[in-house]
């Protein structure tokens, strides 16, 4: 009796194995973004509009994407690197081309953006900008007025000065660990161009940062969002989005901590976080659309809306909450705009100069 | 493998028991051909696979290194493949000290981890022995419940104990203790604390077999032979335990050399630890060959010593007999 059941079970999972397959031939797409990256109502409104169904999956870092697109197969039909990955990745013959012609919303998009998101990807033939902020402070207004006595930073200076920075060791200070992010900015405030791969150049932004090395607590990615947050450190070298998440979380928690976040007057750089299509994708048509809903103005203004970042999409600033659109930090005025630099990707060989200095600045050896 | 077989065909034969005496021969080697199976295809298979990767050269591609082997080109394709493979990345690794720093800085974490795991497990696994058989259960069950969470959780918990403002500090500077916040988080020390935290149980479940299994009679007759506690513990007790160190030792350091979590989230940035500088590589600088190169090197560092060490115990017993 009890094998007999076992069978009929067994069959039934078989069968059910074979109705879900039927139903795969229902329109899917596989969205792989960052996390915390989307307003859900926004996948849920597209399914209800298009009928496609949106397997959504995220990641949190640009290697950890880079890795699956190069070992092949990933299975994603849209996924969102930034542009300087994205560009070494087009060279690797990750991407296909869009088809333009399925993606009537790009006469959307603000020319202030492509231009120079066309500098990673000529002619924006692969990809549209999702989203894209700066790199640049994101400090506790409180705790810097207590060390410094101001509460407005706005400047490098805060940083690569090592009196200054020396002052906000206690309270604890810390950086991307993210060497293309930050020895951009060492060259910047140094006066050299941020593009430099001159060994001489990376050398002088070596030392640039080794004297301020002492005063900082730790190199990390991500661990400065909850520490900036919780009011554990004072001053963090990070991505503009990052810090708006770490002001939301505070005002939450109540706690009475307030961050601030300033995009320095030297300049800072750009990042674009990119939608793209892989070579190997199954729904190349469900991708389309998805990448099209998206370019909406209604839609992606509700999606930065949400995230708190800026989007590349000039028709949707109307409908971008009033404060946001404001908030300088989030859009820059234009004087600030035309300070913003993008860096290209390294070649192989000055990745490895990069990825060596960036070893020695931050372990020492 | 000769003997197990041997045991598997019966001595006396007969024409009836012929059929049985050949599906026993078959099901005795089964039995030794599976675990060898499984090495080769979840063992040797993938690493010659890496070993293949790290003779590669790095490319912009995908996959991004070159040559990639395969037939497609025909069998002269595939062998022209092979001829392009060489050494250089492991000549590349002796050039720059970051590596071998970062190797013996890893082992002597593992090493120093490994010892301290060892000295908190003994008493506990110890106590646990000796515990009445009624309580085992329960006592065996605590130490698997941590496994219960997520290791990522229970790693990222002692961040909010061991930092600045965190509960460890409260509890000290309310005692008055201290007058001072200890700094823990992001030193060597916090990365101890982690790895033993994280590893003890594998410690002290081999070391609790071991001990479960001894004859406390032994004791009982060396005490009445005047031998006191602590030398009856290492004359006896500790010698007999020994299976179990070893074992326990090597499930903590061999992990531990490699281990990436634990020195990320609570070590500072100034620990150069291998499974970084692996992660560094393979990421940041996307040089797949090279970082396989260091995987290989570790393989080696790790397995070559453990191979030597459990001939030399072989040889030891053999004597002893």
């Amino acid at each position: 009796m009890i094998r007999k059941a076992l069978w009929l079970s067994a069959t039934s999972a078989f069968l059910t194995l074979f109705t879900i397959g039927g139903h795969a031939e229902d329109r899917v797409v596989n969205v792989y973004n960052w996390s915390d990256y989307i307003d859900s109502s926004i996948i849920e409104d597209f399914t209800k509009k298009t009928g496609i169904k949106v397997v959504y999956d995220t990641f949190d870092s640009n290697e950890i994407l880079e890795t699956k697109l190069l070992a092949g197969g990933s299975g994603y039909d849209v996924v969102v690197p930034s542009a300087n990955f994205l560009a070494r990745q087009i060279q690797a013959g990750v991407f296909q081309k869009l088809d333009k012609s399925k993606l009537p919303n790009i006469s959307n998009m603000w020319d202030v953006i492509s231009d120079r998101t066309a500098k990673y990807d000529p002619g924006n033939e692969y990809s549209v900008n999702y989203m894209w902020g700066t790199v640049g402070l994101g400090y506790n207004v409180k705790k810097v007025q207590a060390a410094l006595g101001t509460d407005k930073i706005d400047s490098w200076d805060v940083f690569f000065n090592p009196a200054t920075l020396a002052k906000l060791k206690d309270c604890g200070v810390y950086v991307l660990d993210s060497p293309a992010d930050i020895i951009p900015a060492a060259l910047k405030y140094l006066g050299l161009d941020p593009n430099s791969t001159s060994p001489d150049d990376i050398a002088k932004a070596e030392e640039a940062l080794l004297k301020v090395r002492p005063y900082v607590r730790k190199f990390h990615s991500s661990e400065y969002i909850n520490a900036l947050a919780n009011g554990d450190i004072c001053l963090a070298v990070g991505w503009s989005g990052d810090v708006f998440q770490a002001r939301n979380r505070a005002q939450e928690a109540k706690q009475g901590v307030e961050i601030g976040y300033s995009v320095p007057k030297e300049g800072a750089q750009m990042w674009f976080d990119q939608m793209a299509i892989p070579a190997d994708a199954q729904h190349v048509a469900e991708a389309h659309e998805f990448i099209n809903y998206l370019m909406t103005p209604e839609v992606i203004a509700k999606s930065s809306n949400y995230v708190l970042y800026a989007n590349g999409n000039k028709a949707s600033q109307q409908f971008v909450d009033k404060a946001l659109l404001e908030d300088t930090s989030v859009y820059p005025d234009e004087e600030t705009t035309k300070k913003l630099y993008t860096v290209q990707p390294y070649d192989p060989k000055t990745q490895r100069v990069i990825t060596r200095t960036w070893t020695k600045i931050v372990t020492g050896q | 493998m000769t003997n197990i077989a041997a045991a598997a065909s019966p001595s006396a034969e007969t024409a009836a028991a012929l059929p049985t005496r050949l599906a026993k021969g078959f099901v005795g080697r089964l039995v030794i051909i599976i675990p060898y199976l499984w090495l080769l295809f979840f063992f040797l298979v993938p690493f010659i696979i890496v070993f293949k990767i790290s003779l590669s050269q790095t490319a912009i591609s995908m996959p991004p290194y070159t040559p990639v082997l395969d037939f497609s080109e025909g069998v002269s394709g595939f062998f022209a493949g092979f001829s392009a493979l060489n050494f250089d990345n492991y000549t590349w690794l002796t050039q720059d000290a970051l590596y071998f720093n970062a190797y013996v800085t890893s082992l002597i974490i593992a090493a120093i981890s490994t010892l301290l795991t060892l000295i908190v497990g003994y008493p506990i696994a110890y106590g646990m022995a000796r515990a009445p058989a009624t309580v085992r259960p329960t006592l065996l069950m605590l130490v698997i419940l941590p496994f219960w969470t997520s290791f990522l959780i229970r790693v990222y918990a002692w961040i909010g104990i061991l930092k600045p403002e965190g509960l460890l500090n409260q509890v000290l500077l309310s005692l008055h203790l201290i007058s001072q916040p200890l700094v823990i988080l992001n030193t060597y020390t916090a990365i101890f604390i982690g790895i033993v935290y994280s590893y003890l149980p594998f410690m002290v479940l081999p070391l609790y077999s071991s001990l479960e299994k001894m004859d406390y009679s032994l004791i009982e007759a060396a005490q009445d032979l005047g031998c006191p506690p602590i030398g009856a513990f290492w004359k006896i007790t500790f010698p007999l335990s020994l299976p179990g160190v070893i074992a326990g030792c090597l499930l903590v350091f061999i992990p531990a050399v490699g281990e990436f979590v634990i020195p990320d989230l609570l070590g500072g940035s100034q620990t150069l630890m291998i499974g970084k500088t692996l992660w560094n590589e393979f990421f940041a600088n996307r040089d797949w060959p090279v970082s396989s190169a260091v995987a290989v090197i570790l393989l080696l560092v790790l397995t070559v010593p453990i191979m030597f060490f459990q001939q030399a115990q072989a040889r030891a017993q053999e004597q002893g007999k």
